[in-house]
């Protein structure tokens, strides 16, 4: 089979799932059908109907609203992530690989101890420290995805900054500011949209992990980890509470993976 | 094709991702009935002293390894155990108490008179910190008398037998708080911190021996994964799961068992904080929250409400009435929250233990309940560690819910923890009325009078609005069906040594 069809196939697949989550994020901010948190008894544990597409929980809440929101949480808390993760690790990896020499050493050697720790284990220590919810949670896996971007983003700096065009800007005197920021950090983009997106995914997952765990969103707030490990009380009686909120993040990290896999090769 | 291939793999392991997210297993228990793996909620505390724990889960394990002179029964009562018979002069002052023939101690040794005065010792030293210091605190003198041990008060005390429940423990032990020595059924082997602690029958017990050989106590601090963990086998045997857990596992192996937990669970709140300083603030909490939905909504209806820190077990002291001081209404609520200068509400923090699945479901109904009056509450989960240093020694914190119970079965240890300078007064409450109530009613000798002190002590927790009283939890058991025999006592206590293997 054709190599470009394939792909193709891909890059459309993984847009349409990333559009159905997009589209519940949206849904999730403005307007979900029944307030995520409203309680009602006489909906208890109700199973999947017209009114209740997905059914209802054990205090009788909506469980598609509640997804909705807790997709919204997800996306919001994975960005947050990344966006700590892509900053912090520009600055160290541009920093590190453009000037070398002694910063280089300290910083990149930190960066291995980082590394070198489990990022699940270093996201408890920090919320540990800084006590549950959110914030702690954004914090935490921020500070654990920096190192492989600042990694990443010093390889490419290294490589670039050797280049003949950079001697020759810098031949004209060129401050390293200037050639940092006009000339080398442009270059970056195309190794940054693919980590961006394989990041994207493991923060998506990485949520949904300490949520599970009670370290990120605080209950009655939806979270779709939270959801997960809620359902798990009635998980024989009411399966569907754990299914749709693990089937939405099924389709979020299939999106972005097909996404991420076809954008690659394409550039 | 190979990119298909590709994409499938992805498909599949991003759906086992989720799968492995909601699957926490644990190991398979052995089939032998002379092994039980008992779930429990959180680890014991760090010291397993019988006079030190103060901890209600760390206690009733203790109780299958600590004995006093007497212990309770199911039913409530007092009964002979290492003392074979007691009596009581007729002042009331003396208690004269006969030490059991053939009583060990897990380590070989005799249980001698000088056991007994040095367990007793150690609670009624005037420098005693224990958490029974208190109690024993009318003891005027004790003393062996050949096989007798002799007591005498200051004054009459209708509630001093309860105290001789304290464990008695050999005197030549000094490191008993992590080796830990009594004459229980069972006996201490070894624990490893947040993961198990192990116990073993001990064969040479004074009365019935335990049914079962080997116990392990598994932690569970996991609520979620409670259900998980009995259906996979790996606990045989876990008290208080909430009734969609029971749901869950009717069914399946198990027969679940009901009782009542016998605790007070309340929304407790700090009283040395703003805006809980404020009495019409905690007026219209009251006011708000309704323990009936609660009941209805996490519990399937099955609780008994309570409006002060008193439960039905404990009979004549229980008023039932004072469960209707604050009938749920929302205007009365916020008309007290805008006298209290609060026209808007406010928010505050609810910690609760994240291992107990019952307090957590109560905070969230009543964080839905609390927004009808504009009061924003939010739920922070915190390990029972820190709940337990920072919660109730550290009193940093606004609001929690939880369960509290009594260490003996007297009005007294359930009440004095509300007395100003209380060292387990963790709500901060002060209230010179109720310090002048509890007084009276422990300085008199008419049991009748003490009893109406301490029915006026709850009349102002709750009229005072210390709490938000809620219910004495149902509680069920859920027990697999290879053993049988479990009791239910009125006082938070799992007695192992009655459950026994089904032939």
């Amino acid at each position: 089979m054709d190599k470009t069809k394939t792909r193709n196939v891909k890059f459309i697949l993984g847009l349409t799932l990333t559009g159905i989550i997009l589209v519940m994020m949206i849904a999730g901010i403005v307007h979900t059908p029944y307030d995520p948190m409203a309680m009602d008894l006489s909906a208890k544990l109700e199973g999947v109907s017209f009114k209740h597409i997905m059914g209802c929980d054990n205090f009788g809440r909506d469980i598609f609203s509640r997804v909705l929101v807790g997709v919204r949480e997800t996306m919001f808390v994975a960005a947050a992530v990344v966006f700590i993760g892509t900053f912090v690790g520009i600055i160290i990896g541009t920093v590190t690989g453009y000037f070398g020499g002694w910063v280089d050493e300290i910083l990149m050697r930190f960066n291995d101890a980082v590394l070198a720790f489990p990022s699940v284990l270093l996201a408890l220590l920090v919320i540990g420290i800084m006590g549950g919810g959110t914030k702690a949670l954004i914090i935490a896996l921020g500070i654990a995805f920096v190192p492989s971007f600042a990694r990443i983003i010093r390889g490419e700096v290294l490589r670039i900054r050797n280049l003949d065009y950079i001697q020759c800007v810098r031949l004209y005197g060129a401050s390293h500011l200037r050639i940092i920021v006009v000339h080398i950090l442009p270059n970056l983009r195309t190794v940054l949209l693919s980590s961006v997106l394989i990041g994207f995914n493991n923060a998506v997952l990485a949520e949904a992990g300490m949520s599970y765990l009670g370290m990120g969103a605080q209950p009655p707030y939806p979270s779709l980890g939270l959801m997960l490990s809620e359902a798990q009380g009635v998980i024989y009686s009411n399966p569907w509470n754990a299914v749709f909120p693990g089937l939405v993040i099924v389709i979020m990290i299939l999106g972005f993976s097909l996404l991420s896999d076809s954008l690659e090769k394409k550039t | 094709m190979k990119a298909f291939k590709k994409l499938w793999r992805l498909i599949f392991l991003s759906a086992t991702l989720t799968v492995a997210l909601c699957a926490c297993g644990g190991d398979k228990a052995g089939d032998a009935s002379a092994h039980i793996t008992i779930g429990i909620p959180q680890d014991l505390e760090e010291t397993l002293d019988p006079h030190e724990a103060m901890a209600a889960g760390t206690r009733e394990i203790l109780f299958n390894i600590y004995e006093g002179l007497v212990k309770p029964n199911s039913n409530g009562e007092l009964i002979p155990a290492v003392a074979d018979e007691f009596s009581v002069s007729d002042d009331g002052l003396t208690y004269t108490f006969h030490l059991r023939k053939g009583v060990k101690f897990h380590n070989g040794s005799d249980v001698t008179a000088e056991d007994v005065l040095y367990s007793i010792g150690r609670n009624a030293d005037p420098s005693s910190e224990t958490a029974y210091a208190s109690a024993f605190s009318n003891v005027k003198e004790y003393k062996a008398d050949g096989e007798n041990i002799v007591i005498t008060l200051n004054q009459k005390d209708n509630d001093f037998l309860q105290s001789m429940t304290i464990g008695i423990i050999p005197k030549d032990v000094t490191d008993i708080a992590t080796n830990p020595v009594g004459t229980g059924p069972y006996m201490y082997v070894s624990r490893s911190p947040q993961e198990n602690v192990i116990l073993k029958r001990f064969k040479d017990y004074w009365g019935e021996k335990a049914y079962i050989e080997d116990v392990t106590l598994k932690i569970c601090s996991n609520a979620d994964s409670i259900v998980m963990d009995l259906l996979g086998g790996s606990v045989d045997f876990f008290a208080r799961i909430t009734s969609a857990q029971a749901a869950q596992l009717k069914d399946a192996d198990f027969n679940i068992e009901e009782g009542t937990m016998n605790l007070v669970q309340a929304m407790y709140l700090n009283n040395a904080v703003e805006p809980f300083t404020n009495e019409k603030v905690r007026q219209a909490l009251c006011y708000a929250v309704d323990p009936k939905e609660i009941i209805n909504l996490a519990f399937d209806g099955k609780g008994t409400e309570l409006g002060s820190s008193m439960f039905p077990a404990f009979g004549k002291y229980f008023v039932k009435e004072i469960n209707d001081v604050y009938d749920v209404d929302l205007e009365k609520a916020k008309e007290l929250l805008k006298e209290a200068g609060y026209p808007d509400g406010f928010s505050f923090t609810i910690k609760v233990p994240s291992n107990y699945q019952p307090h957590i479901d109560t905070a969230q109904v009543i964080a839905e309940q609390l927004k009808k009056i504009g009061v924003t509450a939010e739920i922070k989960l915190v390990e029972w560690e820190s709940w337990l240093s920072d919660v109730y020694i550290g009193r940093d914190y606004e609001a929690t819910v939880v369960g509290v119970d009594a260490s003996q079965m007297t009005a007294r240890a359930m009440l004095e923890r509300f007395t100003s300078d209380s060292s387990k007064n963790f709500v901060n409450f002060k209230s010179d009325a109720y310090d002048a109530a509890f007084n009276n009613a422990i300085s008199t000798t008419d049991d009748a009078k003490a009893t109406e002190y301490y029915k006026e002590c709850e009349w102002i927790l709750a009229r005072e609005a210390a709490n938000v009283y809620i219910q004495d939890l149902a509680e069920m058991v859920a027990i697999n069906k290879k053993y049988t025999g479990y009791e239910f006592y009125p006082i938070y206590v799992l007695d192992i040594a009655k459950i026994k293997p089904v032939k």
